[in-house]
Protein backbone atom coordinates (compact mmCIF):
# COMPACT_ATOMS: atom_id res chain seq x y z
CA UNK A 1 0.00 0.00 0.00
CA UNK A 2 2.47 2.27 0.67
CA UNK A 3 4.40 2.28 -2.79
CA UNK A 4 1.59 3.49 -4.89
CA UNK A 5 0.57 6.42 -1.57
CA UNK A 6 3.95 7.87 -1.84
CA UNK A 7 4.16 7.87 -5.92
CA UNK A 8 0.87 9.83 -5.72
CA UNK A 9 2.01 12.27 -3.23
CA UNK A 10 5.49 12.87 -4.89
CA UNK A 11 3.38 13.31 -8.03
CA UNK A 12 1.28 16.00 -6.51
CA UNK A 13 4.54 17.80 -5.05
CA UNK A 14 6.17 17.99 -8.03
CA UNK A 15 3.18 18.46 -10.04
CA UNK A 16 1.36 21.23 -8.60
CA UNK A 17 4.56 23.69 -9.29
CA UNK A 18 5.39 22.48 -12.91
CA UNK A 19 1.68 23.07 -13.30
CA UNK A 20 1.77 26.72 -12.30
CA UNK A 21 4.46 27.44 -14.00
CA UNK A 22 3.36 25.68 -17.21
CA UNK A 23 0.37 28.10 -17.65
CA UNK A 24 1.89 31.34 -16.03
CA UNK A 25 5.58 30.72 -17.63
CA UNK A 26 5.75 28.30 -20.31
CA UNK A 27 2.33 28.81 -22.22
CA UNK A 28 2.59 32.71 -22.23
CA UNK A 29 6.04 32.32 -24.53
CA UNK A 30 4.11 30.50 -27.04
CA UNK A 31 1.74 33.09 -27.23
CA UNK A 32 4.20 35.72 -27.17
CA UNK A 33 5.78 33.65 -30.25
CA UNK A 34 2.24 32.99 -31.97
CA UNK A 35 1.48 36.80 -32.05
CA UNK A 36 4.83 37.69 -33.43
CA UNK A 37 3.51 35.93 -36.69
CA UNK A 38 0.56 37.59 -36.77
CA UNK A 39 -0.75 40.36 -38.67
CA UNK A 40 -1.42 43.72 -36.90
CA UNK A 41 -5.12 44.89 -37.03
CA UNK A 42 -7.61 47.63 -35.77
CA UNK A 43 -9.25 45.38 -33.40
CA UNK A 44 -9.62 44.15 -29.79
CA UNK A 45 -7.55 42.65 -29.12
CA UNK A 46 -5.02 44.40 -32.26
CA UNK A 47 -3.74 41.01 -33.80
CA UNK A 48 -5.26 38.69 -36.32
CA UNK A 49 -5.28 34.87 -35.70
CA UNK A 50 -3.24 32.68 -37.11
CA UNK A 51 -5.65 30.62 -38.67
CA UNK A 52 -9.07 31.57 -40.08
CA UNK A 53 -11.01 29.09 -41.07
CA UNK A 54 -13.22 29.27 -44.88
CA UNK A 55 -15.75 26.53 -45.26
CA UNK A 56 -14.27 24.10 -42.80
CA UNK A 57 -10.91 23.97 -44.32
CA UNK A 58 -8.03 26.17 -42.24
CA UNK A 59 -6.25 29.38 -43.94
CA UNK A 60 -3.16 29.66 -42.69
CA UNK A 61 -2.64 33.43 -42.09
CA UNK A 62 1.18 33.60 -41.10
CA UNK A 63 3.25 37.05 -41.68
CA UNK A 64 6.60 37.78 -41.08
CA UNK A 65 5.61 41.38 -41.74
CA UNK A 66 6.81 42.11 -37.68
CA UNK A 67 10.50 41.10 -37.95
CA UNK A 68 10.76 42.21 -41.72
CA UNK A 69 10.10 45.75 -40.35
CA UNK A 70 12.40 45.26 -37.49
CA UNK A 71 15.52 44.11 -39.75
CA UNK A 72 14.68 46.88 -41.89
CA UNK A 73 14.04 50.02 -39.48
CA UNK A 74 17.75 51.17 -38.79
CA UNK A 75 16.33 52.39 -35.57
CA UNK A 76 15.49 49.23 -34.08
CA UNK A 77 18.68 47.95 -35.24
CA UNK A 78 20.40 50.64 -34.18
CA UNK A 79 18.93 49.82 -30.59
CA UNK A 80 19.56 46.18 -30.62
CA UNK A 81 23.27 47.46 -31.36
CA UNK A 82 22.88 49.88 -28.40
CA UNK A 83 21.95 47.63 -26.25
CA UNK A 84 24.23 45.00 -26.52
CA UNK A 85 27.00 47.61 -26.14
CA UNK A 86 25.84 49.05 -23.21
CA UNK A 87 25.61 45.49 -21.73
CA UNK A 88 28.74 44.32 -22.19
CA UNK A 89 30.57 47.73 -21.24
CA UNK A 90 28.48 47.67 -18.04
CA UNK A 91 29.60 44.22 -17.43
CA UNK A 92 33.22 45.34 -18.04
CA UNK A 93 33.07 47.69 -15.63
CA UNK A 94 31.45 45.62 -12.91
CA UNK A 95 33.93 43.99 -12.93
CA UNK A 96 36.52 45.70 -12.93
CA UNK A 97 35.12 47.30 -9.75
CA UNK A 98 33.44 44.01 -8.15
CA UNK A 99 36.53 41.87 -8.81
CA UNK A 100 38.40 43.29 -6.18
CA UNK A 101 35.87 44.61 -3.60
CA UNK A 102 34.97 40.68 -4.28
CA UNK A 103 38.40 40.01 -3.25
CA UNK A 104 39.42 42.31 -0.60
CA UNK A 105 35.99 40.53 0.93
CA UNK A 106 37.58 36.87 0.79
CA UNK A 107 40.67 37.57 2.36
CA UNK A 108 39.23 40.10 5.28
CA UNK A 109 38.56 38.09 8.65
CA UNK A 110 35.90 35.66 9.28
CA UNK A 111 33.71 38.34 11.74
CA UNK A 112 34.41 41.32 8.94
CA UNK A 113 33.20 38.91 5.98
CA UNK A 114 29.72 38.42 7.21
CA UNK A 115 29.47 42.25 7.77
CA UNK A 116 30.77 43.33 5.01
CA UNK A 117 28.94 40.49 3.01
CA UNK A 118 25.65 41.65 4.32
CA UNK A 119 26.49 45.62 3.37
CA UNK A 120 27.07 44.21 -0.35
CA UNK A 121 23.28 42.43 0.30
CA UNK A 122 21.86 44.91 1.99
CA UNK A 123 20.62 47.80 -0.83
CA UNK A 124 19.67 44.38 -2.92
CA UNK A 125 16.24 44.09 -0.01
CA UNK A 126 15.82 48.40 -0.54
CA UNK A 127 13.94 49.10 -3.43
CA UNK A 128 15.40 49.31 -7.29
CA UNK A 129 13.20 51.98 -8.08
CA UNK A 130 14.38 54.15 -5.59
CA UNK A 131 17.73 53.20 -5.47
CA UNK A 132 17.94 54.31 -9.26
CA UNK A 133 15.53 57.52 -8.28
CA UNK A 134 18.57 58.59 -5.93
CA UNK A 135 21.05 59.34 -8.53
CA UNK A 136 18.49 61.91 -10.52
CA UNK A 137 19.37 64.05 -7.82
CA UNK A 138 23.09 63.02 -7.51
CA UNK A 139 23.61 63.83 -11.10
CA UNK A 140 21.13 67.03 -11.86
CA UNK A 141 22.80 70.25 -12.78
CA UNK A 142 22.65 71.67 -8.91
CA UNK A 143 23.11 67.98 -7.56
CA UNK A 144 25.68 66.41 -5.04
CA UNK A 145 28.32 65.56 -7.72
CA UNK A 146 28.23 68.18 -9.82
CA UNK A 147 28.31 70.20 -6.44
CA UNK A 148 31.51 68.54 -4.95
CA UNK A 149 33.31 69.43 -8.39
CA UNK A 150 32.47 72.63 -8.55
CA UNK A 151 33.60 73.22 -4.55
CA UNK A 152 37.19 71.14 -5.78
CA UNK A 153 37.62 73.66 -8.22
CA UNK A 154 37.80 70.48 -11.15
CA UNK A 155 34.95 72.38 -13.14
CA UNK A 156 34.20 75.98 -13.52
CA UNK A 157 30.01 75.04 -14.77
CA UNK A 158 27.90 72.48 -13.93
CA UNK A 159 28.36 69.93 -16.33
CA UNK A 160 25.60 68.07 -18.16
CA UNK A 161 25.63 64.10 -16.44
CA UNK A 162 22.10 63.34 -16.49
CA UNK A 163 20.16 61.51 -19.75
CA UNK A 164 23.71 60.53 -21.09
CA UNK A 165 25.73 57.33 -21.24
CA UNK A 166 27.75 57.92 -18.18
CA UNK A 167 24.60 58.19 -16.09
CA UNK A 168 23.10 55.37 -17.50
CA UNK A 169 26.18 53.08 -16.92
CA UNK A 170 26.57 54.40 -13.47
CA UNK A 171 22.72 52.81 -13.07
CA UNK A 172 23.32 49.66 -14.36
CA UNK A 173 26.79 49.33 -12.44
CA UNK A 174 25.20 50.66 -9.20
CA UNK A 175 22.20 48.16 -10.14
CA UNK A 176 23.83 45.21 -10.95
CA UNK A 177 27.12 45.16 -8.96
CA UNK A 178 26.15 42.40 -5.93
CA UNK A 179 25.29 40.27 -9.16
CA UNK A 180 28.72 41.07 -10.25
CA UNK A 181 30.08 40.13 -6.15
CA UNK A 182 28.22 37.26 -5.05
CA UNK A 183 29.54 34.37 -7.18
CA UNK A 184 33.02 35.87 -7.59
CA UNK A 185 33.17 36.38 -3.52
CA UNK A 186 31.91 32.21 -3.64
CA UNK A 187 34.32 31.29 -5.42
CA UNK A 188 37.36 33.37 -4.16
CA UNK A 189 36.86 32.19 -0.93
CA UNK A 190 37.36 28.11 -1.88
CA UNK A 191 41.11 28.91 -3.00
CA UNK A 192 43.91 27.44 -1.26
CA UNK A 193 45.93 30.07 -0.17
CA UNK A 194 48.60 27.18 0.18
CA UNK A 195 48.87 27.80 -4.11
CA UNK A 196 49.88 31.33 -3.46
CA UNK A 197 52.60 30.32 -1.06
CA UNK A 198 53.86 28.05 -2.78
CA UNK A 199 54.01 30.18 -6.19
CA UNK A 200 55.90 33.11 -3.79
CA UNK A 201 58.61 30.38 -2.31
CA UNK A 202 58.89 29.53 -6.21
CA UNK A 203 60.23 33.06 -6.43
CA UNK A 204 56.85 34.42 -8.34
CA UNK A 205 56.26 37.94 -7.80
CA UNK A 206 52.69 38.66 -6.08
CA UNK A 207 51.30 40.38 -9.97
CA UNK A 208 52.65 37.25 -11.49
CA UNK A 209 51.63 35.13 -8.51
CA UNK A 210 47.92 36.69 -9.03
CA UNK A 211 48.00 36.57 -12.82
CA UNK A 212 49.33 32.54 -13.11
CA UNK A 213 47.50 31.20 -9.75
CA UNK A 214 44.19 33.17 -8.90
CA UNK A 215 42.93 34.79 -11.70
CA UNK A 216 42.98 31.28 -14.12
CA UNK A 217 40.91 29.58 -10.60
CA UNK A 218 38.76 32.46 -10.32
CA UNK A 219 37.61 32.24 -14.08
CA UNK A 220 34.20 30.37 -13.23
CA UNK A 221 32.88 33.23 -10.95
CA UNK A 222 34.09 35.85 -13.74
CA UNK A 223 32.14 34.06 -15.94
CA UNK A 224 28.73 33.47 -13.79
CA UNK A 225 28.67 37.44 -12.08
CA UNK A 226 29.28 38.43 -16.16
CA UNK A 227 26.38 36.91 -17.18
CA UNK A 228 24.39 37.45 -14.28
CA UNK A 229 25.04 41.49 -15.21
CA UNK A 230 25.01 41.31 -19.47
CA UNK A 231 21.44 39.22 -19.08
CA UNK A 232 19.34 41.31 -17.19
CA UNK A 233 21.44 44.51 -18.36
CA UNK A 234 20.45 44.11 -22.11
CA UNK A 235 16.71 44.33 -21.48
CA UNK A 236 16.94 47.19 -18.57
CA UNK A 237 13.81 48.85 -19.24
CA UNK A 238 13.69 51.38 -15.65
CA UNK A 239 17.33 52.48 -15.54
CA UNK A 240 17.38 53.97 -19.38
CA UNK A 241 13.85 55.36 -19.00
CA UNK A 242 15.41 56.97 -15.85
CA UNK A 243 19.12 57.88 -16.23
CA UNK A 244 19.44 57.07 -19.85
CA UNK A 245 19.33 59.27 -23.32
CA UNK A 246 16.74 60.63 -24.92
CA UNK A 247 18.09 60.46 -28.27
CA UNK A 248 19.06 56.56 -28.50
CA UNK A 249 16.80 53.75 -26.55
CA UNK A 250 17.59 50.43 -25.28
CA UNK A 251 15.35 47.72 -26.73
CA UNK A 252 13.27 46.82 -23.41
CA UNK A 253 12.29 50.49 -23.86
CA UNK A 254 11.78 49.39 -27.35
CA UNK A 255 9.50 46.97 -26.58
CA UNK A 256 7.24 48.76 -24.36
CA UNK A 257 6.72 51.84 -26.70
CA UNK A 258 5.26 49.30 -29.56
CA UNK A 259 3.08 48.24 -26.73
CA UNK A 260 1.69 50.69 -24.79
CA UNK A 261 2.54 53.90 -27.32
CA UNK A 262 2.20 52.14 -30.89
CA UNK A 263 -0.37 49.44 -29.75
CA UNK A 264 1.31 47.28 -32.13
CA UNK A 265 1.28 44.07 -30.32
CA UNK A 266 2.82 41.42 -33.42
CA UNK A 267 6.26 43.80 -33.61
CA UNK A 268 6.61 44.11 -29.72
CA UNK A 269 6.28 40.33 -29.70
CA UNK A 270 8.28 40.32 -32.18
CA UNK A 271 11.18 42.14 -30.29
CA UNK A 272 10.61 40.23 -27.39
CA UNK A 273 11.64 36.84 -29.50
CA UNK A 274 14.44 39.05 -30.49
CA UNK A 275 15.77 39.55 -27.20
CA UNK A 276 15.42 36.55 -26.15
CA UNK A 277 17.28 35.29 -29.22
CA UNK A 278 20.00 37.56 -28.20
CA UNK A 279 20.18 35.71 -24.48
CA UNK A 280 19.42 32.60 -25.54
CA UNK A 281 23.01 31.70 -25.48
CA UNK A 282 24.00 33.52 -22.52
CA UNK A 283 21.76 31.99 -20.65
CA UNK A 284 23.07 28.37 -21.41
CA UNK A 285 26.18 29.61 -20.48
CA UNK A 286 25.26 30.84 -17.18
CA UNK A 287 23.47 27.56 -16.73
CA UNK A 288 26.07 24.74 -17.37
CA UNK A 289 28.72 27.37 -15.81
CA UNK A 290 26.51 26.90 -12.02
CA UNK A 291 26.31 23.27 -12.71
CA UNK A 292 29.90 23.12 -12.67
CA UNK A 293 30.57 25.10 -9.90
CA UNK A 294 27.46 22.82 -7.98
CA UNK A 295 29.45 20.01 -9.01
CA UNK A 296 32.85 20.89 -7.68
CA UNK A 297 31.52 21.77 -4.48
CA UNK A 298 30.32 17.61 -4.22
CA UNK B 1 50.23 44.32 3.81
CA UNK B 2 51.21 43.83 0.25
CA UNK B 3 50.47 45.77 -2.52
CA UNK B 4 47.57 44.00 -3.57
CA UNK B 5 45.68 43.89 -0.62
CA UNK B 6 45.84 47.86 -0.15
CA UNK B 7 44.80 48.17 -3.94
CA UNK B 8 41.47 46.02 -3.17
CA UNK B 9 40.69 46.85 -0.01
CA UNK B 10 40.68 50.71 -1.24
CA UNK B 11 38.60 49.65 -4.34
CA UNK B 12 36.23 47.92 -1.24
CA UNK B 13 35.74 51.05 0.37
CA UNK B 14 35.25 53.09 -2.78
CA UNK B 15 32.71 50.54 -4.09
CA UNK B 16 30.88 50.21 -0.72
CA UNK B 17 30.74 54.60 -0.58
CA UNK B 18 29.55 53.95 -4.27
CA UNK B 19 26.80 51.74 -3.12
CA UNK B 20 25.46 54.00 0.15
CA UNK B 21 25.85 57.35 -0.91
CA UNK B 22 22.95 57.15 -2.96
CA UNK B 23 20.92 55.96 -0.05
CA UNK B 24 22.54 58.35 2.40
CA UNK B 25 21.76 61.20 0.54
CA UNK B 26 18.22 60.43 0.03
CA UNK B 27 17.41 60.04 3.72
CA UNK B 28 19.33 63.22 3.98
CA UNK B 29 17.36 65.23 1.90
CA UNK B 30 14.11 63.77 3.26
CA UNK B 31 14.41 66.03 6.32
CA UNK B 32 15.02 69.20 4.30
CA UNK B 33 12.71 71.81 4.24
CA UNK B 34 12.92 73.68 0.39
CA UNK B 35 11.23 72.25 -2.72
CA UNK B 36 14.29 72.76 -4.61
CA UNK B 37 15.47 69.20 -3.53
CA UNK B 38 19.01 69.54 -3.67
CA UNK B 39 19.10 73.33 -2.14
CA UNK B 40 19.70 72.44 1.47
CA UNK B 41 17.35 75.54 3.35
CA UNK B 42 19.48 75.69 6.45
CA UNK B 43 16.97 77.95 8.14
CA UNK B 44 13.98 75.46 8.14
CA UNK B 45 15.88 72.15 8.47
CA UNK B 46 15.85 69.29 9.81
CA UNK B 47 11.83 69.40 9.13
CA UNK B 48 9.24 66.16 9.02
CA UNK B 49 7.16 68.58 6.28
CA UNK B 50 7.57 66.11 3.18
CA UNK B 51 6.26 63.00 5.87
CA UNK B 52 3.39 65.10 6.21
CA UNK B 53 2.83 65.62 2.40
CA UNK B 54 3.40 61.36 2.17
CA UNK B 55 0.85 60.82 4.64
CA UNK B 56 -1.85 63.38 2.95
CA UNK B 57 -1.50 61.88 -0.25
CA UNK B 58 -4.79 59.30 -0.70
CA UNK B 59 -2.56 58.38 -3.87
CA UNK B 60 0.07 57.05 -3.03
CA UNK B 61 -1.49 55.50 0.33
CA UNK B 62 -4.22 53.68 -1.90
CA UNK B 63 -1.07 52.06 -3.38
CA UNK B 64 0.99 51.00 -0.59
CA UNK B 65 -2.19 49.22 0.62
CA UNK B 66 -2.86 47.75 -2.86
CA UNK B 67 1.12 46.46 -3.03
CA UNK B 68 1.12 45.29 0.35
CA UNK B 69 -1.90 43.55 -0.31
CA UNK B 70 -0.27 41.19 -3.60
CA UNK B 71 2.83 41.48 -1.81
CA UNK B 72 1.17 38.98 1.43
CA UNK B 73 -0.77 37.29 -1.07
CA UNK B 74 2.22 36.74 -3.61
CA UNK B 75 4.65 35.86 -1.09
CA UNK B 76 2.08 33.14 0.23
CA UNK B 77 0.88 31.85 -2.72
CA UNK B 78 4.54 31.52 -3.81
CA UNK B 79 6.13 30.23 -0.83
CA UNK B 80 3.86 27.37 -0.72
CA UNK B 81 4.91 26.50 -4.22
CA UNK B 82 8.53 27.09 -4.13
CA UNK B 83 8.58 24.74 -1.37
CA UNK B 84 6.97 22.23 -3.25
CA UNK B 85 8.85 22.49 -6.04
CA UNK B 86 12.99 22.87 -4.07
CA UNK B 87 11.45 19.84 -2.26
CA UNK B 88 11.10 18.18 -5.31
CA UNK B 89 14.20 19.43 -6.97
CA UNK B 90 16.20 18.51 -3.70
CA UNK B 91 14.78 14.90 -2.49
CA UNK B 92 13.18 13.01 -5.28
CA UNK B 93 16.28 12.18 -7.85
CA UNK B 94 16.19 11.71 -11.30
CA UNK B 95 12.19 12.53 -12.03
CA UNK B 96 10.57 12.46 -15.67
CA UNK B 97 10.33 16.14 -16.50
CA UNK B 98 13.21 17.27 -14.02
CA UNK B 99 14.95 19.02 -16.37
CA UNK B 100 11.64 20.69 -17.39
CA UNK B 101 10.98 21.70 -14.03
CA UNK B 102 14.88 23.14 -13.20
CA UNK B 103 14.72 25.19 -16.66
CA UNK B 104 11.10 26.47 -15.90
CA UNK B 105 12.36 27.84 -12.03
CA UNK B 106 15.42 29.08 -12.78
CA UNK B 107 14.43 31.02 -16.37
CA UNK B 108 12.27 33.41 -14.74
CA UNK B 109 15.11 35.03 -12.63
CA UNK B 110 17.37 36.04 -15.22
CA UNK B 111 14.14 36.90 -18.03
CA UNK B 112 14.68 40.48 -18.61
CA UNK B 113 11.37 41.94 -17.25
CA UNK B 114 9.73 43.42 -19.96
CA UNK B 115 9.34 39.99 -21.81
CA UNK B 116 7.58 38.20 -18.74
CA UNK B 117 5.27 40.94 -18.29
CA UNK B 118 4.59 41.37 -21.99
CA UNK B 119 3.86 37.29 -21.88
CA UNK B 120 2.06 36.98 -19.05
CA UNK B 121 -0.33 40.40 -20.11
CA UNK B 122 -0.68 38.40 -23.50
CA UNK B 123 -1.98 35.22 -21.36
CA UNK B 124 -4.46 37.33 -19.29
CA UNK B 125 -6.19 38.61 -22.78
CA UNK B 126 -5.92 35.05 -24.34
CA UNK B 127 -7.53 33.26 -21.40
CA UNK B 128 -10.40 36.67 -20.97
CA UNK B 129 -11.06 35.61 -24.55
CA UNK B 130 -11.19 31.98 -24.31
CA UNK B 131 -12.71 31.49 -21.13
CA UNK B 132 -13.57 34.61 -19.56
CA UNK B 133 -11.36 34.77 -16.78
CA UNK B 134 -9.70 36.41 -15.23
CA UNK B 135 -12.04 40.05 -15.14
CA UNK B 136 -10.24 42.70 -16.03
CA UNK B 137 -6.69 44.03 -15.37
CA UNK B 138 -6.42 44.84 -11.46
CA UNK B 139 -5.20 43.07 -8.36
CA UNK B 140 -5.86 39.26 -9.25
CA UNK B 141 -3.78 39.35 -12.40
CA UNK B 142 -1.29 41.94 -10.97
CA UNK B 143 -0.53 38.95 -7.75
CA UNK B 144 -1.27 35.71 -10.46
CA UNK B 145 1.89 37.37 -12.19
CA UNK B 146 4.23 38.40 -8.93
CA UNK B 147 3.49 34.51 -7.74
CA UNK B 148 4.74 32.83 -10.72
CA UNK B 149 8.28 34.47 -10.61
CA UNK B 150 8.74 34.93 -6.95
CA UNK B 151 8.16 30.98 -6.84
CA UNK B 152 11.43 30.72 -8.66
CA UNK B 153 13.58 32.63 -6.01
CA UNK B 154 11.65 30.64 -3.24
CA UNK B 155 12.40 27.30 -5.17
CA UNK B 156 16.06 28.44 -5.09
CA UNK B 157 16.16 29.32 -1.54
CA UNK B 158 14.60 26.12 -0.62
CA UNK B 159 16.59 23.64 -3.19
CA UNK B 160 19.87 24.93 -1.63
CA UNK B 161 18.73 24.79 1.74
CA UNK B 162 17.72 21.52 1.05
CA UNK B 163 20.82 20.42 -0.05
CA UNK B 164 23.07 21.75 2.76
CA UNK B 165 21.68 18.86 5.04
CA UNK B 166 21.54 14.96 4.55
CA UNK B 167 18.79 12.46 4.25
CA UNK B 168 19.83 10.75 7.46
CA UNK B 169 16.95 12.44 9.92
CA UNK B 170 14.40 11.86 7.25
CA UNK B 171 15.41 8.49 6.13
CA UNK B 172 15.35 7.53 9.86
CA UNK B 173 11.75 8.76 10.40
CA UNK B 174 10.49 6.46 7.44
CA UNK B 175 12.38 3.53 8.55
CA UNK B 176 11.04 4.12 12.04
CA UNK B 177 7.30 4.11 10.09
CA UNK B 178 6.11 7.09 9.36
CA UNK B 179 4.51 8.78 6.36
CA UNK B 180 6.32 10.94 3.75
CA UNK B 181 3.79 14.09 4.68
CA UNK B 182 4.44 13.51 8.47
CA UNK B 183 7.92 13.13 7.74
CA UNK B 184 7.77 16.41 5.51
CA UNK B 185 5.61 18.15 8.65
CA UNK B 186 7.45 16.62 11.85
CA UNK B 187 11.02 16.49 10.17
CA UNK B 188 11.80 18.25 6.75
CA UNK B 189 9.58 21.55 7.55
CA UNK B 190 10.89 22.41 10.88
CA UNK B 191 14.76 22.11 9.55
CA UNK B 192 14.36 23.88 6.53
CA UNK B 193 12.12 26.74 8.55
CA UNK B 194 14.32 29.49 8.46
CA UNK B 195 14.94 29.03 4.44
CA UNK B 196 10.83 29.31 4.19
CA UNK B 197 10.71 32.61 6.08
CA UNK B 198 13.85 33.67 4.08
CA UNK B 199 11.30 32.82 0.73
CA UNK B 200 9.07 34.37 2.21
CA UNK B 201 10.48 37.84 3.04
CA UNK B 202 12.07 37.92 -0.22
CA UNK B 203 9.37 37.31 -2.23
CA UNK B 204 7.42 39.92 -0.14
CA UNK B 205 9.95 41.93 -1.17
CA UNK B 206 10.39 40.95 -4.95
CA UNK B 207 6.81 41.58 -5.08
CA UNK B 208 6.46 45.07 -3.33
CA UNK B 209 9.54 46.31 -5.26
CA UNK B 210 8.14 44.98 -8.73
CA UNK B 211 7.49 47.66 -10.82
CA UNK B 212 7.45 46.50 -14.92
CA UNK B 213 5.65 43.51 -15.11
CA UNK B 214 3.43 45.14 -12.27
CA UNK B 215 2.99 47.97 -15.50
CA UNK B 216 1.76 45.41 -18.01
CA UNK B 217 -0.98 43.58 -16.07
CA UNK B 218 -2.12 46.31 -13.99
CA UNK B 219 -4.75 47.42 -16.46
CA UNK B 220 -6.27 50.90 -16.09
CA UNK B 221 -7.68 50.97 -12.59
CA UNK B 222 -5.32 50.07 -10.12
CA UNK B 223 -1.83 51.66 -9.34
CA UNK B 224 0.70 49.67 -7.27
CA UNK B 225 3.26 52.03 -5.12
CA UNK B 226 5.99 51.41 -7.71
CA UNK B 227 4.46 52.91 -10.37
CA UNK B 228 3.10 55.83 -8.53
CA UNK B 229 6.93 56.32 -7.62
CA UNK B 230 7.67 55.88 -11.53
CA UNK B 231 5.21 58.14 -12.43
CA UNK B 232 6.48 60.74 -9.65
CA UNK B 233 10.10 60.47 -10.28
CA UNK B 234 9.85 60.55 -14.80
CA UNK B 235 8.83 64.03 -14.27
CA UNK B 236 11.87 64.66 -12.18
CA UNK B 237 12.89 64.79 -8.61
CA UNK B 238 10.13 64.96 -6.05
CA UNK B 239 10.92 65.33 -2.00
CA UNK B 240 8.40 63.61 -0.49
CA UNK B 241 9.67 60.47 -2.91
CA UNK B 242 12.57 60.85 -0.20
CA UNK B 243 10.99 60.33 2.79
CA UNK B 244 9.20 57.11 1.39
CA UNK B 245 12.47 55.99 0.73
CA UNK B 246 13.59 56.84 4.07
CA UNK B 247 10.88 55.30 5.79
CA UNK B 248 11.11 51.91 3.55
CA UNK B 249 15.03 52.13 4.20
CA UNK B 250 14.69 52.22 7.80
CA UNK B 251 12.09 49.21 7.75
CA UNK B 252 14.35 47.34 5.88
CA UNK B 253 17.18 48.26 7.78
CA UNK B 254 15.79 47.02 11.32
CA UNK B 255 14.39 43.89 9.51
CA UNK B 256 17.94 42.79 9.17
CA UNK B 257 19.20 44.05 12.55
CA UNK B 258 16.56 42.06 14.07
CA UNK B 259 17.29 38.97 11.88
CA UNK B 260 20.89 39.06 12.28
CA UNK B 261 20.48 39.59 16.10
CA UNK B 262 18.41 36.35 16.23
CA UNK B 263 20.02 34.06 14.27
CA UNK B 264 23.22 35.03 16.04
CA UNK B 265 21.30 34.01 19.61
CA UNK B 266 20.11 31.08 17.53
CA UNK B 267 24.01 30.21 16.64
CA UNK B 268 25.04 30.66 20.10
CA UNK B 269 21.88 28.58 21.65
CA UNK B 270 23.42 25.99 19.47
CA UNK B 271 26.96 25.99 20.66
CA UNK B 272 25.96 25.83 24.56
CA UNK B 273 23.87 23.05 23.34
CA UNK B 274 26.55 21.21 21.97
CA UNK B 275 29.16 21.82 24.64
CA UNK B 276 26.51 20.69 26.96
CA UNK B 277 26.13 17.44 25.30
CA UNK B 278 30.10 16.58 25.00
CA UNK B 279 30.16 17.58 28.46
CA UNK B 280 27.80 15.02 29.59
CA UNK B 281 28.80 12.57 27.44
CA UNK B 282 32.12 12.79 28.86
Amino acid sequence: MQQPVRHAGRRLVAGIPALWLAVFFLIPFLIVLKISFSEARLAIPPYAPLITWLHGLPIPNIHLSSYAYLFTDPLYLRSYLYSIMVAAVSTLMCLALGYPMAYAIARAGEAWRTFLLMLIVLPFWTSFLLRVYAWIGLLQNDGLVNDVLLRLGLIHHPVTLLQTNFSLYIGIVYSYLPFMILPLYANLEKHDTALLEAAADLGARPLTAFLRVTLPQSLPGIAAGSLLVFIPAVGEYVIPTLLGRTDQIMIGRMLSDEFFDNRDWPVASAVAILILLLLVVPIVLLQRVERREREAET
Amino acid sequence: MSRRGVFSRTALVLGLVFLYVPILSMIVYSFNNSRLVTVWDAAHSPSLKWYGVLFSDGQVLDAAWLSLRVAVCAATVSTALGTLAGTALARFGAFRGRSLLVGMTTAPIVMPEVISGLSLLLLFVALQQAIGWPRGMGALTITLAHISFCMAYVTVVIQSRLAGFDESLEEAAQDLGARPAKVFWRITLPLILPAVLAGWLLAFTLSWDDLVISQFVAGPGSSTLPMVIFSKVRLGVSPDVNALATLMVSVVASGVVVAMVWMRRRQRRRERDMQLAAATNL
